[in-house]
């Protein structure tokens, strides 16, 4: 280090330096370094809730999906704009989300063989979500379904049901 | 000709523009030829000295360079094509229609940025490999080697975010298999995918993303990184010469 950092004028040693105190110069020069790490903390904060979004233009997660009487006994209906499908069978309604397990393909209904097949990676299922073949770690996942007041049919997609839970007909 | 050329040339050299701009004058001798090298901000971070043999064509020599020359083509065309592109939904779709149809050489400014970016990735790869089989990871060139690791991966970036702007459904589908891989990465997965789609789908907010991150941000950073690896390889002592056994000579 240059002589000039650790002595004061004259050459004689600063006698903060003596017993290991901090200078008024390492002192200051702390508090500015703080303060500019809080403002680039502060930053980085800002700037991340800068860029996530408040407001989304997305389908809403729960939607009416008309009377069920529109569905008939032992069918798949693809419902596009929401991707679910509602199935009815003997014993009632359920919702299955058309968004495949693996890597958020839509699925397609074959009901020439009676399955659920996604196009991107070959994941098959069949209509109760459960999984027959393919790289799909999970079967396709069940939403509430629920009757409204005025007797329509509403599906909740941010609420997960067990598989077994069907809305009576 | 040559004569009537060279004393124009000449004559150009002593007037009070040219030497405002090249302060040295002719580069006749070595010093000269070294200031005039200092002296030029483009030329500076190259060295004043090139051995002849590390000039010697060979049939690896050149996948640094051609890489750069891609991107240099890259950049070109993109900037072209970003004349007649809107990063919205559904105008980039006929917008990369009209550049396919209607757009004079659009066509051709196209498929050239579509062909370089794909050779470019595979150029980037060979000169990756081509270095590591020849060692040129080891000491002193360690840092270059991770600038050049880092460099792979912007292109990788460059090429994954251009492939959604045509908004075409391999796009699509392409952007949606691949954002829900990142989702896949542990704690920050899910985070990670929100804030590059800005939303929970590849939507209106992902497609401008993509673009201003492809258009802006990665070519900053393609530039910044280029930069720091041609200037270390020759403050690393330039380029690898070996003589007839192998071995490196110095």
């Amino acid at each position: 280090m240059a002589p000039s950092d650790k002595t004061a004028k004259g050459g004689q040693i600063h006698p903060a330096q003596q017993n290991d105190d901090v200078t008024r110069r390492d002192f200051l020069n702390e508090i500015a370094l703080s303060a500019l790490g809080i403002a680039a903390v502060g930053s980085a904060v800002v700037t991340y809730r800068y860029l996530s979004p408040n407001v989304l233009f997305e389908p809403p997660t729960k939607f009416r999906a008309g009377s069920p009487d529109l569905y008939p006994v032992n069918s798949v209906t693809y419902l596009p704009e929401q991707q679910v499908y509602v199935v009815r069978t003997g014993e009632g309604f359920f919702a299955v989300s058309a968004v495949c397990t693996h890597l958020g393909c839509v699925t397609q209904w074959k009901p020439e063989s009676d399955q659920i097949a996604c196009p991107c990676h070959g994941s098959k299922f069949k209509p109760d979500g459960t999984k027959i073949e393919g790289p799909a770690p999970r079967p396709l996942p069940h939403f509430q379904i629920t009757l409204t007041l005025d007797g329509e049919l509403q599906v909740d997609k941010l609420e997960m049901v067990k598989p077994n839970q069907v809305l009576k007909a | 000709m040559a004569t009537t050329f060279q004393e124009a040339l000449a004559r150009l050299r002593e007037t009070r523009v040219w030497k405002s701009i090249f302060r040295r004058g002719p580069a006749l001798t070595n010093r000269t030829r070294s200031l005039a090298m200092f002296g030029n901000i483009f030329l500076h971070f190259l060295p004043v000295k090139v051995r002849e043999k590390s000039l010697r064509v060979r049939a690896t020599y050149y996948l640094g360079s051609i890489s750069f020359i891609l991107f240099a083509v890259l950049s070109i065309t993109g900037v072209l094509l970003m004349f007649y592109y809107h990063p919205a939904i559904p105008q980039a779709y006929r917008d990369m229609k009209d550049l396919q149809f209607v757009v004079s050489n659009g066509v051709f400014l196209r498929n050239l940025h579509r062909l370089a970016a794909q050779l470019m990735v595979l150029a980037v790869f060979v000169h990756m490999f081509h270095v590591f089989y020849r060692g040129g990871y080891k000491p002193p060139h360690e840092f270059n080697w991770v600038v050049g690791v880092v460099l792979l991966l912007v292109t990788l970036f460059l090429s994954y975010t251009g492939y959604l702007l045509p908004w075409d459904q391999l796009a699509f589908w392409a952007i949606t298999v691949g954002t829900n891989i990142i989702s896949a990465m542990p704690v920050l997965g899910k985070y990670v995918r929100f804030q590059l789609l800005g939303g929970n789908l590849v939507g209106e907010n992902a497609l401008l993303r993509f673009y201003v991150l492809h258009c802006v941000v990665l070519p900053i950073a393609a530039v910044v990184f280029i930069a720091v690896h041609f200037w270390r390889v020759q403050k690393d002592g330039g380029l690898t010469v070996r003589d007839q056994n192998g071995r490196k000579e110095e």
